[in-house]
């Protein structure tokens, strides 16, 4: 943890060491940003960022994620090499399932979108073609599938590391344990007030996830996003046998195997409400165990060894929120991706270290703007692909 | 030179701990993810103690100010079998009839 003195001011402050903030703070000084400064009330990975299954795939329902995830795959792809830490990348693919017509046609409809982007690398297979993928499926009960090779997971606590690491080589400071207690406009900017000193900030980045409402209320901006629990659990290693991330549409379950050989994943359990409680539950346990031993049955002898929980950043329509909000025209969202942050934050933060370093402003800051909370029109097409 | 294990389930030894916090990584969780201590099928029961007493060493704390780790549950590594079995899973709208389906390898 860095202890030393916070600076009196700087040109940028983003809030929030996530993979957001980080991805964001790299991108600016990589770009020659002087005088970057991330603050963050914990640990690196203390939040959503430490605590999700490191999906990182390119499909998706609508044509923004699809073509923002296209360039993530890339980046993740480079980012060893660009960033010197091993993040274990293995593009094992995903593997979607449905056991519905409803879910079907959803998955038809997303397949056939994905070609229009160019992902033509996703392909509708039956369940017996899917169990060619993964033997151990129980595919008899299942409707159908999709399969994109090119998908992958990472190991998500050394990407921070990687951005954390660089960052810093570049000049950006960056300080952990350091909470933000206060935000207040000044004549030419903000003060982000902490208990360790205030620092006078031309511009504030709010890259704080699900706890972006009570930042951004500090500045008198309503962002109507709302943190929901997620729980996600990890059995004990197995030797390497399962190649892709799997994914069950209806329920959201899905899992992976994670280098270290466990079987890592969680599963969607509707009707409950907004809550930044991390506690585990037996529901979760209980459900996803009951959909997991269905969907592969020869786990059913396998130990669960722990479960943890983190928090969703949800958004009322599914999509992030962005850009500035008219009245402040330097004080940046990045907020609501509703558990897939962790796989835009490459690409986020790279149209995030373009748009303020002067660069291009890609259209994405247009559609995912607050103002279609305020009665604006809503350009964003609903995220039906959401998962967990 | 002889190693001196910390965490037996992953092999985590005294200079893994140093070196984290060579690199920076000095608060308990910070040392749990960076070097995977405490992950294992024990899930901290025996090297919790171990790796605490060692950080406060080597970060000059006193024992007293290193909280530990959240545990996670189950308290014992158990099988999806049993916990399938719980009638407190959510019952999602595709499982009636819940046939068992006798496909899925070996």
């Amino acid at each position: 943890m860095s202890l030393a003195p916070l600076p009196a001011q700087a040109d940028l402050v983003i809030i929030g060491a996530g993979v957001m903030g980080l991805s964001i703070a790299y991108q600016l000084a990589k770009r020659g940003a002087q005088d970057v400064v991330v603050i963050d009330r914990g640990y690196l990975a203390e939040g959503a960022s430490g605590r999700n299954g490191g999906g990182i795939r390119q499909q998706w329902a609508t044509e923004m994620n699809i073509r923002l995830m296209q360039r993530s795959v890339e980046l993740c792809r480079g980012f060893a090499t660009e960033l010197g830490v091993n993040v274990w990348f293995r593009q094992g693919g995903y593997l979607f399932v449905t056991r519905t017509a409803r879910d079907q046609a959803r998955l038809e409809r997303s397949v056939e979108l994905q070609h229009r982007c160019g992902v033509t690398g996703t392909q509708l297979i039956t369940p017996q073609a899917a169990a060619e993928i993964v033997p151990e499926l129980a595919y008899k009960s299942l409707v159908g599938a999709s399969y994109n090779p090119d998908d992958g997971i990472v190991f998500p606590w050394p990407f921070l590391w990687g951005y954390a690491r660089r960052a810093a080589e570049l000049g950006v400071q960056l300080h952990t344990h350091t909470p933000v207690v206060d935000l207040e406009r000044a004549e030419r900017g903000f003060v982000v007030v902490t208990p360790r000193g205030r620092v006078a900030a031309r511009r504030v980045v709010c890259a704080a996830g699900s706890w972006t409402p009570s930042i951004a209320a500090m500045v008198g901006v309503d962002v109507p996003t709302f943190p929901i629990r997620h729980e996600i659990c990890s059995s004990e290693p197995l030797k390497p046998f399962l190649k892709p991330m799997l994914a069950e549409l209806n329920s959201g379950l899905y899992c992976s195997q994670s280098m270290r050989g466990e079987i890592v994943g969680g599963v969607t359990i509707p009707g409950h409400g907004s809550s930044h409680s991390m506690a585990s539950s037996r529901e979760f346990l209980a459900t996803y165990a009951r959909r997991l031993t269905r969907l592969m049955p020869i786990l059913g002898d396998i130990k669960i060894l722990r479960a943890w929980a983190g928090p969703y950043d949800g958004s009322p329509d599914g999509n992030p929120i962005l850009d500035h909000p008219p009245e402040l025209p330097d004080f940046f969202l990045a907020c609501g991706f509703v558990g897939h942050g962790f796989m835009m934050a490459p690409v986020v933060g790279e149209l995030y270290g373009e748009y303020l370093t002067g660069g291009a402003k890609h259209e994405l800051f247009e559609q995912a703007s607050i103002m279609r909370f305020r009665g604006g029109p809503s350009a964003y097409a609903k995220e039906d692909f959401n998962l967990g | 030179m002889a190693k001196i294990i910390l965490c037996r389930c992953e092999d985590v030894t005294l200079h893994d701990v140093e070196h984290a916090v060579a690199k920076g990584y000095d608060h308990l969780e910070e040392v749990k993810r960076y070097t995977g201590f405490g992950t294992g099928p024990c899930q901290g029961k025996e090297c919790l103690a171990p790796v605490a007493l060692a950080l406060a060493r080597l970060t000059k704390a006193a024992p007293s100010t290193i909280a530990p780790f959240t545990a996670r549950p189950p308290i014992e590594p158990t099988p999806f079998r049993l916990l399938a079995s719980d009638p407190a899973a959510y019952r999602f709208d595709d499982e009636e009839p819940l046939e068992p389906d006798p496909s899925g390898g070996p």
